[in-house]
Order: structure tokens, then C-alpha cells, then sequence
């Protein structure tokens, strides 16, 4: 589904990524792991389009197109999807309106009718069930005045609502109380299928408690230096990261 | 991370205004230049009665002491009064057979503002068809509005069949002295429109239905009078979404409203005339006086305005609230792009105890474009109890704009309360990104985020306009994307 080769990106001339390597399988579930200045969300930013990243090698095929040629809206409605770490608000733009605009968008993009109030209604209703999102955060703008824990858990739903093939979670655990981490959790896990792919981005291993992953990556200075099954994550944790930079 | 946010930003904003059009018209003209000749010639030609001709006379000779202000934060080009041609009587005739021959890009624009078939032919000057013929749906509406006694007639015609409200009300709430736009309009006005809702009749339909259709005849030096006596309801639209090109650069309208015990004007505008080219070069400049009297106890003027084209705006629709529990509202969303200029806002005058106002204005700039809010809000001595609450925003596309305010607060009453609150912010690059990762366009991005910066003041339009005006201001801002 996604196969990375040898990528190198930098931001303002400073290298951050220096030859990434991996492949994503459908119905796989990887964690990035590694500290602060890793690389990690630079990965991210690179993988949605952020034009703030520049790629100076290398490639990235997504079910076999280019990505790095796409425009950021185009690859969202290839189904790339982008749970941030930092969600922005947008005032005065309800999330109904927002989500609306762009799950017809994503249908316009595989020639299919826009859908009508009353379906796209209905669907926003059994997603909200689905990922256990308080109704009234969908009544109010994108955003705007949540709690961390709100802003996370809406990044959840709209990727319900979006239904991308791959996901990719930036520190969703960041700022989530243990309460809010499951509902996260549980959320991602109830989209997860066979055909679908997660790639998880998080700091600790607690997060990998709730959404288990098949493989475990370790970057450290924009290089995947260490890849393995989710013990990995576990012999990190104990290890720390100086394990990691101290060369093993 | 700046440079990229800028590019978006140039993509988006750098468009030109792609939609103007010009109707070839025949047109019966004077000498340019103005003198006390030109003006019993124009007041001739409307065939007006003499006291007209002396009010006329009389704004001119004044207008002649008069300067040009020069205290708004604006770069105005020197107007050559005596080059411009102050009367003209169009005479429309249509040119195309069929909305197939409009230019396509127009016909696109009308599409996407959502402006009905048979308007796009009306302003597109196709010939209309008989089934729907212009003339009659205008006869329905008169008649409509005759059973009630509401008057709504051209400023011409009002002078001619209604000289006593004409003689009582014009030039009450603005005097002819009140500046330099006021007077020369008084001397030279083309025409407008009057309006008069009698004793407790509720107009049983928006004025923007009729006007939208009567939408032509926004002339050079436009004169609105509208009158709502007690107990009496109105809301009026002028102006179009419709892209609007004229041959008149200068532009001076003055438009008055006089609400009497229990009333309540709504006076709505959708302002979206040339703007000049990307460089700045051509463009109206658009002078407009607005001022509304809340006269009688417990009644209200709301404004609301959506002003998206001129090169230069100068405007602050204004309310004095006379009667007691009088109430004064102005809802504002003004966007300048490119070279254009704007500096608009709002007077509310507390006269009347326990007078109300509210005053919220959103500017929204781009390219190198300069917006400016200007409001005054002045409690009299007697005014116990009055209560203004302003909240004035700006919105930054790019680092080459301006946003101004200039709040004036004047207080002679300990009893009063005012508050006003200002914020300036800028679309960001990291809220571009996040639409655009959900999968929308960037300028449709773009169009949502401003939409939702407005939405206050969008709410306030009538529900068909507002459609309409938050496809405009996302089209004013639109460039090269998708």
C-alpha cells in the first residue's frame, strides 16, 4: 500500500530525514517511535503534503501513484488521513458544515453524488456512535474551544467519517487522560479492517497498550534505525532512549 | 514556513476581478463640468417642480465653499470635478438574443453565485422572454404593495406625486450641509428610490425582491428616502452580488431613513462594484453617505452591509437614537483585495434614554490592500441608561495588507455603559493545511474559513441573499487555485 525509499526531507536547509525506509501492508498497524527531533512528525508532514517540508530524495508510492506529486487534497481523498497533533480551530465553521464539504469532496473524487442532507446526516449520527464523540461537539465550530481531549477524540470522528485507507496518528496520545485514551483507542480500533492501515507516531509506549501494533520502528535522527514486532515498544520503555543513541 | 504561508496567500488573493462587464447603452448626455446651468438642466430635464430646483441651487452653492475631506485613512487621487458628466439617462436595449451568448466566464460567475435564469438575463441585458416579462412581475409587485398603502417609487417619480412626505422628510436626517459628498449629491442627484410603509402595515415582502429586479437603475448620485411610520415594519435590500461595472467613477450616494414610534427598518446592502485592475488602476470610488433617525420610542434601524468591490469605500451607515428605548444596529463584513481601500464603520448617537446599539464589523484584507474601521459612538447628556457594545475584528490574508481601527468614544452620561472589543488575526497556513487535509481545495479553504470569520454578520442578511454573499466573498478572494 505505502512503500517509502530512501527518503530524505529537510525544512528551512536543516536535513531531517536522511534515507527512510518502510512499507505498509494493508491491514498492518505500525508504530514510529523515537524522541523529540527524531523526525517523526516531519515524517507525517511529508506523507500528507505540508509544504513546509521539502524532499530532496528519494520516493513515496501510495497503491503505486506518486504521492510526492499530489497536492494535500489530493492525497486525502486517496485516502491518506492525518490525525494531528495539534488540531487548529476554525471559528464560526460548524462541523457538520466542515465534514460535509469534505466527505463530498472525497465522493466527487470517485465520480459519486454528492450525498443528500438527510443520508449525510444519517451517516454522521452512526459515526459519532461508532467512535463514542459527544453529540454536541459536531454542533460546534471545527474545533473551537475544545479541550485536548475533545480535539483528539474529533480527529477520531472525522476519520469515521472519512473512512481513509491509511491513517496516520500523530501523538494522539499526547495531552489525553487515561478515560480519553480509550475512547481514542477503541475508536481506531472499530475502523480498523483487513484492507486499512494505521501508522501510530507516539513518544511512550502506553499508547501501543490500547492499539497494538505489528511492527515497531524506532527513528532516531531522521533514520529508522531499529524495526521489530511490538515487543520492541516494550523493550524500549524499559530501555529508554539512550539504549537507542547509544549506538545499539 | 513564512514563505509558504505567503505563496498560498498570492495564489489566492492574486486574482483579478474577472466578472466585470459593460452593456453597451445609448445614453443622452450633457457638457461635462457643473455650474449653477448644469444643474437647472438636470433638474429640467427630471421635470421638477421649482422648490426642488431651489434645493438643488441651493446644495450647490454651498457645495462650492466646501472641501474635499481628507481625514479618513485613505489615498484618494485628485477628482477633477469639472471632468465628469453629472447627468446621463441611460437607455438600456438589449444586445443578445439568448444567455448562449454571454460570455461564459460570466455566466459561470452567475452560476456559482446561484442568481436566477431570468435575473442573469435581466443584468446581462438578454432580451426577456414573455412569460416572465420584467414589466409585469414589476406591475404585481406595485399592486401588492398599493393594497397596503406602502409607496415605493423612483425619487423623480416621489417628487412629482408625493411632495408633501418628499418636502417634510429629504434632507432631515441628512442635511444638504452635513459634508462634501452630501451637497453634491443634493445638487446633481441622478435619482433613487422612496419608500414609505404608512401606520402599522408590516411590508409583506423583502424590498430586495423588487429591487433586485429594478437592479439597473443604480445611478451615479443615488438618493434613498425611506420613511417607516409608527408601529411599521420594512426590510430593504440594495445593491447586487451581481459583479457591477459602471462608467461613473465617482460614486456619491445618500441614503436616509426616518422611523417613527414602534418601527423597524431593516436596511440590508450588497456592495460589489469595480474594483479596479490588479494594479490598481480604474475602479469606483464609492462616497456614501448613510444615516438613519430612530425618531419614535422603542423603534429600531438595523444596517447590515457586505461591501466587496469599489477601489476607495467611505461609508459609515450611521443611527441617531432619538426616541426613548430606541435601538441602533450595524453588521459589517468589508473585504478589500489588491489596491483597494476601505474606510467604513458607524456613528450611533444616544439622544433617547435607555438607547441601545450594537455595532460588529469584520474587515477582511488581502494583497496589498488597506481596511479601516472607523465608529463613533456618542452619548449625549440626557441620554440615562444607554447601553453600545462594539466589536470590530480584522482578518489578514498575507503580510503586504493593512487592518485599521479607529473607535471614537464620546460619554456624557455616567449612566451609560460602553464596551468595545477589537481582534486581528490571519488566516493561517496551518489552517489551509488542515482543510486541506481533510480533502478541500485550498480555495475552497480558504472561502469556508472567511465564511466562518463572517458568519455573524452573514446570518443578519436575508436568507437568499445570504447564500449568495457568502459565495461572493469567497469568489473576491479567489485566484489561480483548482
Amino acid at each position: 500500500m505505502l512503500v517509502i525509499k530512501d527518503l530524505h526531507a529537510k525544512i528551512n536547509d536543516k536535513e531531517i530525514l536522511k534515507g527512510i525506509n518502510l512499507e505498509v501492508k494493508p491491514g498492518e498497524v505500525h508504530a514510529i517511535m523515537g524522541p523529540n527531533g527524531s523526525g517523526k512528525s516531519t515524517l507525517a508532514s511529508v506523507l500528507t503534503g505540508r509544504e513546509l517540508v521539502e524532499v530532496t530524495h528519494g520516493s513515496v508510492t501510495f497503491n503505486g501513484k506518486n504521492v510526492l506529486e499530489m497536492p494535500a487534497e489530493i492525497r486525502s481523498r486517496e485516502g491518506i488521513f492525518l490525525s494531528f497533533q495539534y488540531p487548529v480551530e476554525i471559528p464560526g465553521v460548524s462541523m457538520v458544515n466542515f465534514m460535509k464539504a469534505a466527505v463530498n469532496e472525497h465522493r466527487k473524487y470517485r465520480n459519486l453524488e454528492p450525498l443528500s442532507a438527510s443520508d449525510f446526516l444519517k451517516l454522521l449520527r452512526e459515526r459519532k456512535e461508532l467512535v463514542e464523540i459527544d453529540s454536541a461537539l459536531t454542533n460546534r465550530s471545527v474545533n473551537e474551544g475544545f479541550s485536548g481531549g475533545e480535539k483528539k477524540k474529533n480527529e477520531i470522528f472525522q476519520m469515521a467519517m472519512l473512512e481513509p485507507k491509511l491513517s496516520i496518528l500523530d501523538e494522539t496520545d499526547s495531552g489525553l487522560d487515561i478515560d480519553a485514551l480509550r475512547v481514542v483507542a477503541n475508536g481506531v480500533n472499530k475502523l480498523k479492517t483487513a484492507e486499512n492501515a494505521t501508522i501510530v507516531i507516539t513518544h511512550y509506549q502506553r499508547l501501543l497498550d490500547y492499539i497494538v501494533p505489528d511492527f515497531v520502528h524506532i527513528l532516531y535522527n531522521g533514520r529508522i534505525v531499529k524495526s521489530a514486532g511490538k515487543e520492541l515498544a516494550l523493550e524500549l520503555e524499559e530501555k529508554g532512549y539512550d539504549w537507542i543513541k547509544n549506538g545499539n | 514556513m513564512a514563505n509558504e504561508q505567503d505563496k498560498i496567500l498570492d495564489e489566492v488573493t492574486g486574482s483579478e476581478y474577472k466578472y466585470g462587464f459593460v452593456t453597451e447603452i445609448e445614453t443622452e448626455t450633457i457638457p461635462k463640468g457643473l455650474n449653477e446651468d448644469v444643474v437647472r438642466i438636470i433638474s429640467e430635464k427630471k421635470g421638477e417642480p421649482e422648490w426642488m430646483l431651489e434645493f438643488r441651487l441651493k446644495a450647490f452653492r454651498h457645495w462650492q465653499t466646501m472641501e474635499m475631506p481628507d481625514w479618513a485613512h485613505l489615498n484618494i487621487p485628485i477628482i477633477d470635478y469639472q471632468g465628469i458628466i453629472y447627468y446621463a439617462a441611460p437607455k438600456q436595449k438589449p444586445s443578445l438574443n439568448s444567455l448562449d451568448e454571454v460570455d461564459p466566464i460570466l455566466k459561470e460567475t452567475f452560476d456559482k453565485l446561484g442568481i436566477p435564469l431570468e435575473e442573469q438575463k435581466m443584468l446581462t441585458g438578454v432580451a426577456v422572454d414573455a412569460v416572465m416579462d420584467s414589466t409585469s412581475v414589476k406591475t404585481t409587485f406595485r399592486e401588492t404593495l398599493a393594497e397596503q398603502g406602502i409607496i415605493f417609487c423612483s425619487m423623480s417619480e416621489a417628487i412629482r406625486e408625493h411632495p408633501d412626505l418628499i418636502k417634510k422628510y429629504l434632507a432631515s436626517v441628512v442635511p444638504v450641509t452635513d459634508n462634501f459628498f452630501t451637497a453634491l449629491n443634493s445638487a446633481v442627484f441622478s435619482d433613487g428610490s422612496f419608500c414609505y410603509i404608512p401606520k402599522g402595515v408590516r411590508c409583506p415582502m423583502e424590498l430586495s425582491t423588487y429591487f433586485r429586479i429594478n437592479a439597473s437603475n443604480t445611478g451615479q448620485f443615488e438618493r434613498t428616502l425611506i420613511v417607516a411610520d409608527d408601529e411599521s415594519y420594512v426590510s430593504y435590500l440594495e445593491g447586487c452580488t451581481a459583479p457591477m461595472r459602471d462608467e461613473n467613477q465617482l460614486h456619491a450616494a445618500v441614503v436616509e431613513i426616518v422611523v417613527h414610534d414602534n418601527a423597524e427598518v431593516k436596511y440590508s446592502t450588497v456592495q460589489n462594484w469595480y474594483p479596479g485592475d490588479k494594479d490598481g488602476k480604474g475602479g469606483i470610488y464609492n462616497f456614501v453617505t448613510k444615516r438613519g433617525i430612530c425618531k419614535g420610542k422603542n423603534s429600531k434601524i438595523s444596517w447590515t452591509q457586505v461591501e466587496t468591490g469599489s477601489a476607495i469605500t467611505w461609508k459609515y451607515p450611521s443611527c441617531i437614537l432619538l426616541g426613548d428605548n430606541s435601538y441602533g444596529e450595524f453588521y459589517s463584513v468589508a473585504v478589500t483585495n489588491n489596491h483597494q481601500q476601505a474606510d467604513t464603520g458607524s456613528k450611533m448617537i444616544h439622544i433617547g434614554k435607555n438607547s441601545r446599539s450594537r455595532i460588529v464589523s469584520k474587515g477582511i484584507s488581502a494583497g496589498v490592500s488597506n481596511n479601516s474601521y472607523r465608529g463613533l459612538v456618542k452619548v449625549l447628556k440626557g441620554a440615562d441608561n444607554a447601553r453600545n457594545f462594539s466589536q470590530c475584528d480584522s482578518l489578514l490574508l498575507g503580510d503586504k495588507c493593512g487592518a485599521h481601527t479607529f473607535p471614537y468614544l464620546e460619554v456624557d452620561n455616567p449612566s451609560a455603559i460602553v464596551e468595545h472589543e477589537a481582534t486581528t488575526s490571519k488566516i493561517g497556513e496551518d489552517q489551509i493545511f488542515y482543510c486541506n487535509q481533510r480533502g478541500l481545495s485550498t480555495e475552497d479553504a480558504v472561502g469556508l474559513i472567511i465564511n466562518g470569520y463572517a458568519k455573524e454578520v452573514l446570518n443578519k442578511l436575508p436568507m437568499e441573499f445570504a447564500v449568495e454573499a457568502q459565495k461572493l466573498l469567497q469568489i473576491s478572494l479567489e485566484g489561480s487555485v483548482g
